[in-house]
């Protein structure tokens, strides 16, 4: 559906590594205005390393990155967001102790006119008016936008984590895991949210390890496995299993072999788990074959 | 971050909502109450019954001049405590605050007895010897990561040793400068005390109304004016019924007016201004400010040297009082009363939840049981035994509180 327009964000063959580690290879991924791209992969695959090197987190080694069109270079989060690359982690990043309205402008406050400006005093009715059109826009229902974020449910506080997303008016919102570890109901509110920001006409990139939710917002689904782009397809016709086997890699359709790749692959995982202070699970057999995400504790099953 | 999260699906039922919900109704006033979400009022109770109880004992307790004494001894400890609630607000801590008091306030003695220096100079000087201090030991604790408790525990030991370095073999410099002794001994009865107060009071009242107009004109909810009304008229009440006491006895004292003077600027930099919302922020998620483009760093530095700075003005006026400054002046326990006080008074030290009010507040409870048994001629040590409770008190409700919030998924 997307082909015939100009993506807003594209990569070509773009590759990194860290030491010995091969994070991505010759990876190429677009995303166009108003279009959701759903990035699956399991654990290791080089998911987030694909939205930190598009975050400007990671440097690329090598290959392009191009911005509605024009080759650009993202060496720090702030050329990110400066382009229009808005990142909503999956930790998140809301003070607790902040109200919403402080949170959604959190770095960016307001100030105001007159005596003011003397007195740097910040423009709190001009900030909650424009957090209220926000959250309205959005239809995120938040009962009080003085309440503290703190007392809010998941569902909320992701809700306002992206809408804070939106206040630099990107053009390119990328949702780390957004409805990880959320209930049912709130699942769809933020589901709802991803659908209503493509309405707007952002390009949305989303990671997820639940597929029932890529299949219900993506237009398209990118796969990742092993650093690279295992497959791109269209979620309208495409199989539950035709994604599951892609993610496995049981059939690579890129390259066909399993074997020394795999291992490779588990091991490069079993590196980053424990960079990150999981390595406490046992190492998995290469082809389980089932879902990706059994090993996941974040993830939402 | 993520446990908390968890914890709030966990105890999410269907159709709950709880973004926008606020406690309703006496019984939750009383829990709130209890667990310490009503903060300053749960404060001003707990004063009002220290108060009741020292009247009972002793009726001279509530005298106007024993009030105006009880405002003179807090003036030095509720300065310091100024400083001390910003690095509480960081979630860090500062234990030098006590010697650099001292050791400023040497700095102030040598420079004007005994290099004839100015006063004014002098204290400037001090001032700046304290920004100083807090910007170094800010910038090591932001630079090499070292705790803030280990650097200003350096500190503590550091400059008292400089303050005996200063001090000299004399070790003790008497003052006599009306300068700096007025600082504590100077009021203004009658009408200048009136006028005071009733300018600070319009000053507050119109920027209190003139805000909730602006937010009615935007459509925004607010408090219903009734609310503001009798929030305002508590306000005048109080301070009406300060300056009458006051002026029954010597009138205001300069001292309380500079002490209430940084409160309410304080207050109003951590409230109003970007970076008092930054220094909040910082306190309730470091990662997360840091994201948001604020530089941490910058803001613990500052922050650590506004501590220091408002150390040093407290040394001074502990100096003023004492009309000297010795080798024991800011030592003993200044610091863990400067700290005590606001954390007695409900800011939290897990940070990013407390007031400046209560660098006031908790000054005041401290100062009145103080002040109190000091008129019952009790031994200091049931003072201190007495003192230590009621912090211990202060500090399991405020865990308590911290607890109920991450029950909840608040952290």
């Amino acid at each position: 559906m997307s082909e015939t327009r100009t993506p807003v964000l594209a990569l070509e063959r773009v590759s990194k590594s860290f030491g010995p580690v091969q994070a991505l290879r010759d990876v190429d991924f677009d995303v166009a205005p108003g279009e959701v791209v759903a990035l699956v992969g399991d654990n290791g695959a080089g998911k987030s390393t694909l939205i930190k090197a598009i975050a400007g987190i990671h440097a690329i080694d090598s290959g392009r990155i191009l911005f509605e069109g024009e080759p650009v270079r993202i060496g720090s989060p702030t050329d990110a967001v400066d382009l229009g690359i808005a990142t909503v982690y999956q930790d998140l990043a809301l003070c607790d102790n902040l109200d919403v309205v402080e949170n959604l402008f959190l770095g960016q406050e307001e100030r105001g006119g007159g005596l003011a400006t003397v007195t740097r005093q910040l423009d709190e009715t001009s900030m909650e008016r424009q957090a209220h059109e926000l959250l309205d826009n959005l239809a995120v229902t938040i009962t009080d936008v003085r309440s503290e974020v703190g007392t809010m449910s998941g569902g909320q506080r992701q809700q306002v984590a992206i809408a804070r997303s939106l206040l630099g008016e990107p053009k390119v919102v990328m949702l780390d895991e957004p409805t990880a570890a959320l209930g049912v109901r709130q699942t769809a509110q933020v589901l709802a949210l991803v659908k209503r920001l493509r309405e707007n006409g952002h390009g949305v990139v989303m990671i997820s390890h639940n597929l029932a939710n890529v299949f219900e917002v993506a237009d398209r689904i990118a796969v990742l496995r092993l650093g690279r782009l295992a497959g791109l397809h269209d979620a309208a016709s495409t199989s539950h299993e035709e994604i599951v086997t892609a993610i496995t890699g049981a059939s690579d359709p890129s390259t066909g072999e399993l074997g020394p790749e795999v291992a490779q692959a588990m091991a490069n995982a079993r590196r980053d788990d424990a960079a990150i202070g999981t390595a406490a699970e046992p190492p998995r057999p290469p082809d389980s074959g089932g879902p990706p995400t059994e090993a996941d504790p974040e993830a939402d099953r | 971050m993520t446990a908390g999260t968890a914890a709030v699906d966990a105890s999410e039922g269907p159709g709950d909502d709880p973004g926008g919900e606020q406690p309703r109704g006496r019984r939750d006033l009383l829990r709130r109450f209890v667990q310490g979400d009503l903060g300053e009022l749960r404060v001003i109770i707990v004063l009002a019954v220290i108060w009741a109880i020292f009247q009972f004992q002793e009726d001279r307790f509530l005298s106007s001049t024993n009030l105006t004494n009880l405002l003179l001894q807090i003036t030095a400890i509720g300065l310091v405590s100024v400083g001390v609630v910003l690095v509480l607000l960081l979630g860090e801590i500062d234990l030098s605050v006590g010697a650099v008091s001292g050791l400023c306030a040497s700095v102030m003695a040598v420079l004007s007895v005994n290099h004839g220096w100015s006063p004014y100079l002098a204290i400037v000087a001090a001032i700046a010897v304290g920004a100083a201090i807090g910007a170094f030991q800010g910038s090591v604790f932001t630079r090499f990561g070292v705790p803030s408790f280990v650097v200003t525990l350096a500190g503590l030991l550091g400059w008292q040793g400089a303050q005996l370095e200063v001090l000299g073999s004399t070790g003790t410099i008497n003052l006599t400068d009306p300068a700096i002794t007025g600082l504590t001994s100077t009021f203004y009865d009658g009408p200048v005390g009136w006028t005071v107060a009733a300018v600070g009071f319009g000053v507050y009242a119109t920027v209190s109304l003139v805000g909730w107009r602006s937010k009615v004109a935007a459509g925004l909810r607010v408090r219903p004016l009734g609310a503001l009304i009798v929030r305002l008229a508590l306000a005048g009440a109080a301070i009406g019924a300060a300056v009458a006491v006051l002026n029954q006895d010597r009138g205001v004292p300069l001292a309380a007016l500079i002490l209430v003077g940084f409160v309410i600027l304080f207050q109003f930099i951590t409230t109003k201004t970007t970076f008092g919302r930054h220094i909040f922020a910082v306190g309730g998620n470091a990662e997360a400010a840091r994201r948001a483009g604020i530089s941490v760093q910058r803001i613990r530095i500052v922050v650590f040297a506004i501590a220091s700075s408002m150390a040093a003005i407290g040394g001074i006026m502990a100096a003023s009082r004492l009309l000297a400054v010795n080798q024991s002046s800011g030592s003993g326990d200044f610091l863990l009363l400067a700290i005590a006080g606001p954390v007695i008074a409900g800011t939290s030290l897990f940070g990013g939840r407390g007031s400046v009010w209560t660098a006031l507040l908790g000054a005041l409870v401290i100062g009145s049981i103080s002040n109190g048994m000091d008129l019952l001629a009790l031994e200091s040590s049931v003072k201190f035994m007495v003192t230590g409770a009621v912090l211990l008190i202060a500090v399991i409700v405020d865990a308590l509180a911290r607890k109920r919030r991450q029950a909840t998924g608040r952290v």
